[in-house]
């Protein structure tokens, strides 16, 4: 594979566009940067705040010890399988039309974790003393099994958006603009050459396989931070396979939000075109009906076998007090999603986009609905008090999700938000791939020359004919 | 080793509360401000729990004392991801206030709900900053706080009884609330030793365990209120 050097932007041809938002910025990013940032500051006071007079300032109480803050690490860690699952799952399938998409999604993995990590920090009533978890380890709980995997996910997928970004890195280090030292530090030394290129695609294989395991499991143990606990309607088996898929579920939704931001504020339609918000957009269908399913298995059996102490969990959740929650995910996460995606019509950026944004609204409450009804309903006999948050727990949430999109944005501002190589790579090999893959399923002599495809072994991309 | 263990007789209990206030006096626990209660922020390690039997007319209501039930099977001590609770081989549930973090999976985890946070600063107004018991740590913001069985007491029994080089007898180590109760409801010991009082009325055929279904193997037992249901055991004036 010949790789040529990149003296300038002029060698990139058409991809200059790509590196476009890191040569210039336009006064609205600052504006909207200043805008984000004063959320953040917002909940850094409202943080100091509760730090200063103790968790007495949310609207957390007895028995309802959980709220907001587990119901956004819940929902944090779920839109962190956006990226990396994704991606490793369409790379592991040679699905071509990933190669502009990766890159916004494996981002959106590694900073939004933070935020995961982050909301149980804030959670915490001695956050001082949170390094006990390395000195003092009792592995029998499941939020150590939590502290565990969430830390090799995030490992792992920083390792799996760094690895792709060497080769443009090293592009934006020959450019030659600004911090080209920073550049020539994280480029280590990347020259594309055929032995490079051939380490980095094993890498990237190996990492693609090895990840894919580590996020099913992080959002599995999430789940069972609930399951194994003997509380009703959380003591459920249904819990793992349940949250991962609500996971990968919002994940798709976020990262599509994501991409219809960048290619509207960056100029990339040509890059993230309407087929791959067709293509996601038939992926979040998919899984809107298999959440319906796990929902549906869930409350039936729940309902079917009449336990008592169930029951009254079930019934605030289904006519009760938490009912416009229940009923309003049920909408959102189902009714609107399905409404639209499951017609191509509808199935347009602006259709999937606003389907994305009515799951992220129901998989929050979906979230909410699992960790307040239960701890409101306690099988001892308990005066009725209710949850609600204050201005505290509202304004860390706020500014959580603020500050996500600042370092979404600041990242774009970095490297680029689309994959320079993958893209270039696509356009000079790729097709002459696909006809040789294609040409190996059908029966009888090739048509094209050398081609045999050679089972996946040797990475995405390796072929016996070359 | 002993096992500690509590019989409550709800035949006996007249729900005076008393138990609970000399739970309070006796542990330091801190006083919340009513709009804080109404909140539901009371700390309570040991509280009067009412529970409400049949429907209208038929309606009776039960008054149970509900400590921690120091259960043998917790499963509270399970999810504490820094080990901050455990058992004592005595069979104590205790907790230690230095190391929690404060992220209340234990106050989840506890079907009975019998665990505590602190949502504030510890908060002992006026006169009763004089009352506090010096035996007894008083715990910061943030962490979880739980009965102990009155463990200090335990502690001071023990160093009596190694004092007048004798045993630990039966009656050396009694919790606040058992001590103080005016209709002699509650009995404490050791559940092990069969001689003991506590094991004989925990074999009485009136005995339950709350909410035993869930496997917990709670060590306070109760005593069904109503009918004899053996007549095996029948009632002690004070």
């Amino acid at each position: 594979m010949e790789k040529k050097s990149h003296g300038n932007l002029e060698a990139l041809g058409p991809d200059a566009v790509l590196v476009q938002p890191i040569v210039a910025t336009r006064s609205s990013f600052y504006h909207l940067a200043l805008a984000l940032l004063g959320f953040t500051t917002f909940a850094f006071f409202a943080w100091l705040h509760q730090l200063r007079w103790g968790l007495g300032t949310t609207g957390l109480n007895v028995p309802v010890y959980w709220g907001f803050y587990i119901t956004n690490f819940v929902f944090f860690i779920g839109i962190s399988h956006a990226g990396t699952l994704i991606s490793a799952i369409l790379r592991l399938c040679h699905a071509e039309w990933r190669r502009s998409i990766t890159r916004a999604a494996e981002v959106i993995t590694v900073l939004v974790l933070f935020f995961g990590v982050g909301s149980v920090i804030v959670d915490l009533g001695r956050p001082d003393r949170m390094l006990n978890v390395l000195k003092h380890p009792n592995f029998h709980s499941p939020l150590l099994w939590d502290v565990c995997s969430v830390s090799a996910y995030l490992l792992a997928s920083s390792i799996y958006l760094y690895l792709p970004l060497i080769p443009d890195i090293a592009i934006l280090r020959d450019y030659g603009g600004k911090y080209t030292r920073f550049y020539r530090l994280l480029a280590l030394g990347w020259q594309g050459t055929k032995r490079q290129r051939h380490l980095l695609d094993r890498a990237i294989a190996v990492m693609a396989v090895l990840v894919i395991p580590i996020a099913i499991s992080v959002h599995t143990v999430v789940s069972w931070v609930f399951g194994m606990t003997v509380q009703p309607m959380w003591h459920s088996t249904i819990f793992g396979p349940y949250f991962v898929v609500g996971a990968i579920f919002s994940g798709i939704a976020s990262l599509i939000i994501a991409m219809a931001l960048i290619r509207r504020i960056y100029y990339l339609q040509h890059y993230l075109k309407a087929v791959h918000f067709d293509n996601l957009g038939t992926l979040l269908l998919v899984f809107a009906l298999l959440w319906f399913y796990f929902t549906f298995a869930e409350h039936l059996t729940t309902f079917y076998g009449r336990d008592p102490a169930h029951l009254v969990v079930f019934y605030s959740k289904l006519t009760g007090r938490y009912a416009p929650l229940f009923w309003g995910m049920v909408v959102t996460c189902f009714v609107i999603p399905v409404g639209i995606l499951c017609r191509r019509r509808t199935r347009t950026v602006t259709g999937t986009v606003a389907a994305s944004i009515s799951v992220l609204v129901g998989m929050w409450l979906e979230r909410f609905a699992i960790v307040v009804p239960t701890l409101s309903r306690p099988r001892v006999p308990w005066s009725k008090v209710f949850y609600s948050p204050t201005w505290v727990e509202i304004g860390i949430t706020l500014g959580f999700g603020a500050t996500f999109i600042f370092l979404y944005m600041l990242f774009t501002k970095f490297f680029p938000i689309v994959s320079i190589w993958e893209v270039q790579e696509g356009r000079e090999v790729a097709l002459e791939e696909v006809a040789k893959r294609i040409d190996s399923y059908m029966p009888g002599p090739p048509a094209v020359e050398g081609a045999r495809f050679t089972a996946g072994t040797e990475g995405a991309l390796q072929l016996e004919g070359e | 080793m002993p096992r500690w263990g509590m019989v409550v007789d709800l035949t006996k209990c007249t729900a005076c509360q008393a138990c609970v206030v000399a739970c309070q006096t006796e542990n330091n626990v801190p006083c919340v401000e009513p709009e804080q209660a109404a909140l539901g922020r009371i700390i309570s390690w040991l509280k009067v729990l009412p529970e409400i039997k049949g429907a209208y007319p038929r309606i009776s209501m039960q008054l149970m004392p509900l400590p921690c039930l120091h259960c043998d099977s917790p499963p509270c001590i399970r999810v504490c991801p820094v080990g901050a609770t455990g058992i004592t081989p005595e069979g104590v549930v205790r907790q230690i206030f230095a190391r929690c973090i404060g992220c209340r999976y234990c106050t989840n985890a506890c079907p009975y709900t019998r665990r505590m946070f602190n949502w504030y600063k510890p908060n002992f107004p006026g006169e009763l900053q004089q009352a506090l018991n010096p035996d007894v740590t008083v715990r910061p913001k943030g962490v979880v706080e739980k009965c102990t069985l009155c463990h200090h007491r335990l502690m001071q029994a023990k160093e009596r009884a190694r004092a007048e080089g004798r045993a630990l007898a039966e009656g050396d180590y009694v919790p606040a609330c058992v001590e103080i109760c005016p209709a002699n409801a509650m009995y404490f010991g050791d559940l092990d030793d069969p001689d003991s009082k506590v094991a004989g009325l925990a074999r009485s055929p009136r005995a339950f365990r709350y909410l035993e279904d869930l496997g917990t193997e709670p060590k306070v037992i109760y005593l069904t209120e109503g009918e004899w249901a053996g007549g095996k055991e029948k009632p002690r004036q004070p």
